[in-house]
């Protein structure tokens, strides 16, 4: 259990019990104390081992993504074409060799780096921007609001991998074009979460609390609204990343997303179509499992963080 | 009535604001269309001829009027490539895809829903937690590449289902064929839907059983499956219709996929190969196309929504 909690962050010896107690109650109105906040957080993160092993999963993939020019033994491009095809546990290729001889193992962790980046920079860079205009049109509610949310509703007209895959059509193929693609097709989906949020929120009664003892619109969006608007947006996002690793990877196999020869997970999978009919399915079934785990992992560390976020469930 | 007035009023509003954003689609295309048209050695008359031609020189705000004009006469464009109107193109394809997505969507609605209600029934039991888990993996599975399991699999190794196309080619069927041609794909396409559609409804189901009047029910001595069945899922229901209403969307981007992976003569595979060939403006009505499709498929479910639950009416004008 040692090495699936250590990435959290956590000291192995976190005696848990007595530092609950030792916690001030907070005082109705009052946020806790900050250090204390995430702390909960993170101890309730670490209770939940599923979300922790989804978590220790992902970390593996993603650093053996990160450390591709080290761990893979061929090069992603280049093959031997007299072991075209070759299948798993091919001695020196125990993942086998896709069908213009290249080595599967080594383009799964180069395609690695691609496919992730793919699906995550975009949710990284839209949600600044659906955090500040979900506030905005929550927290004012004017006209301007009013703006933003029909301007949204005109999107949601277009279904989500629909509008991925016109954006990307219409942008051109290339790595820099599919995330600004996925991030366009985001904005809406991460927005409205950022806006219903902060609907709910600004009717609670901390908020009036705030309100009631003066606090500035500052104060009450920056320490009272945004944590709480954050942390739902952290969830969904985290369960995005994992929809936009299926999606990105889903452009990339139509032949919208990134550019072979460059490896990637949706593009082994395209490519692994054409052998099919050879009789050959595992060029086609590793990346697509990978792709799934990979998706999975993400919505699983979406679940366990939805919970550990939810002050109800930290402290027992 | 106001309060039907106004929903199909902002839906008027939303397909305006669909069509504007299609065919801005087409202004994000790098590069003049007048020279891709004539090519690199195009004379200055030439290219400003061919813009006249295709109302290139004027406003964009009057280009997009005479869009918007075109649509409501039941012009799309032309095809690029294939000579042909892109409406002519298109719809029977449309046609197609929609034979494919209904039959996807029946297969979630009669999997999805019952198989919520159990789990929900049996929440935190053993069902509930392998249903779930396995509904959860369900909605992250790539459908393209389900799809080419299934292919190779089902199609291939066992040669129990055809995996191509819409009827055998050499001996077209009627019905039947086109039954066992439809299995695999509509399968494929169901999967993502039917494992949210299964979630949501669990969840709704569990709030539904807390409610009192289940409780009144199972005192006054009613069947579990009458409790479940009857009095629970007409509770139940209005918001599982909305929550369908939404993944149809996902049905039918995700139907581009399974087209594409099986063959299926619908509009996802021909939006695919005018993407790969650059017909633009098929691209663009297909894209006009599932979006409208979308947009009154929930408009449907909101109606269908204000039938079952009479709440929801009084809600509304509120």
């Amino acid at each position: 259990m040692n090495e699936t909690e250590a990435p959290t962050g956590l000291p192995a010896t976190a005696p848990t019990a007595p530092e609950v107690a030792r916690v001030p109650r907070p005082r109705r109105g009052q946020p806790p104390a900050r250090p204390s906040r995430t702390r909960l957080a993170v101890r309730a993160f670490a209770r939940d081992r599923v979300a922790v092993v989804a978590l220790a999963v992902l970390l593996l993939v993603v650093l053996a993504s990160l450390f591709a020019p080290l761990l893979a033994p061929f090069s992603p491009t280049a093959g031997d074409a007299s072991l075209r095809l070759q299948g798993i546990g091919t001695p020196g290729h125990p993942l086998g060799l896709d069908g213009q001889g290249r080595d599967v193992l080594s383009r799964l962790l180069w395609g690695g780096r691609n496919s992730l980046a793919v699906a995550v920079v975009p949710v990284l860079v839209v949600f600044p921007i659906a955090l500040l205009a979900g506030l905005v049109a929550g927290y004012t509610r004017g006209h301007l609001g009013d703006l933003i949310m029909r301007l949204l509703d005109v999107l949601f007209a277009f279904p989500l991998v629909l509008l991925a895959i016109a954006l990307a059509a219409v942008l051109g193929a290339g790595l820099g074009n599919v995330m600004l693609a996925i991030g366009i097709t985001l904005i809406p989906y991460m927005a409205r979460v950022a806006y219903t949020t902060t609907v709910q929120e600004v009717g609670k009664e901390y908020v009036e609390a705030a309100r009631a003892s003066g606090a500035t619109t500052r104060d009450l969006l920056l320490r009272e609204l945004v944590p709480n608007v954050v942390s739902a947006l952290l969830v969904y996002a985290t369960t995005l990343c994992g929809l936009m690793i299926v999606v990105a990877a889903g452009l990339s196999f139509l032949g919208v997303g990134v550019i072979p020869p460059t490896p990637d997970w949706g593009i082994m999978t395209s490519d692994g179509a054409s052998v099919l009919l050879e009789g050959k399915f595992h060029v086609a079934t590793i990346p697509g499992l990978v792709i799934l785990v990979v998706a999975l992992s993400f919505n699983l560390i979406g679940d366990g963080l939805r919970d550990a976020l939810d002050p109800r469930k930290q402290t027992t | 009535m106001i309060a039907v007035l106004r929903r199909l009023g902002s839906t008027v509003l939303v397909l305006l604001g669909v069509s504007l954003i299609v065919f801005l689609l087409l202004q994000l295309v790098p590069g003049d269309p007048a020279r891709a048209v004539l090519g690199a050695g195009a004379t200055q008359e030439s290219l400003a001829a061919v813009r006249a031609q295709l109302g290139l020189d004027k406003p964009l705000a009057v280009q997009f009027l005479d869009y918007l004009g075109g649509l409501l006469r039941g012009d799309f464009g032309r095809s690029l490539t294939v000579n042909q109107d892109v409406s002519q193109l298109l719809l029977p394809r449309l046609e197609n895809t929609l034979v494919l997505t209904g039959a996807a969507l029946l297969v979630c609605l009669v999997v999805g829903i019952p198989l919520g209600i159990l789990a929900a029934r049996h929440q935190y039991g053993l069902f509930d937690r392998i249903s779930m888990f396995v509904a959860l993996a369900g909605a992250c599975v790539p459908v393209y590449w389900f799809g080419l399991v299934l292919v190779g699999v089902l199609g291939l190794s066992l040669d129990l289902l055809p995996t191509s196309g819409m009827y055998n080619s050499r001996n077209p069927g009627g019905f039947e064929d086109l039954l066992a041609h439809l299995v695999l794909p509509a399968f494929t396409a169901a999967l993502v839907p039917l494992a949210v559609i299964a979630r949501m409804s669990r969840s709704v189901f569990v709030d539904v059983l807390q409610q009192d009047y289940i409780r009144t029910l199972r005192a006054s001595g009613l069947s579990e499956a009458s409790i479940l069945w009857r009095h629970g899922l007409r509770n139940a229901l209005p918001p599982i219709v909305n929550i369908v209403g939404l993944q149809v969307g996902y049905l039918l981007g995700g139907v581009i996929f399974v087209e594409v992976v099986f063959g299926w003569p619908g509009l996802g595979q021909q939006l695919y190969t005018s993407i790969t060939q650059r017909d633009l403006p098929v691209v663009q009505a297909g894209v006009l196309f599932v979006a409208v499709a979308f947009v009154l498929v929930n408009l449907l479910a909101d109606a269908a929504v204000g039938v079952l639950d009479p709440r929801s009416r009084r809600a509304v004008r509120a």
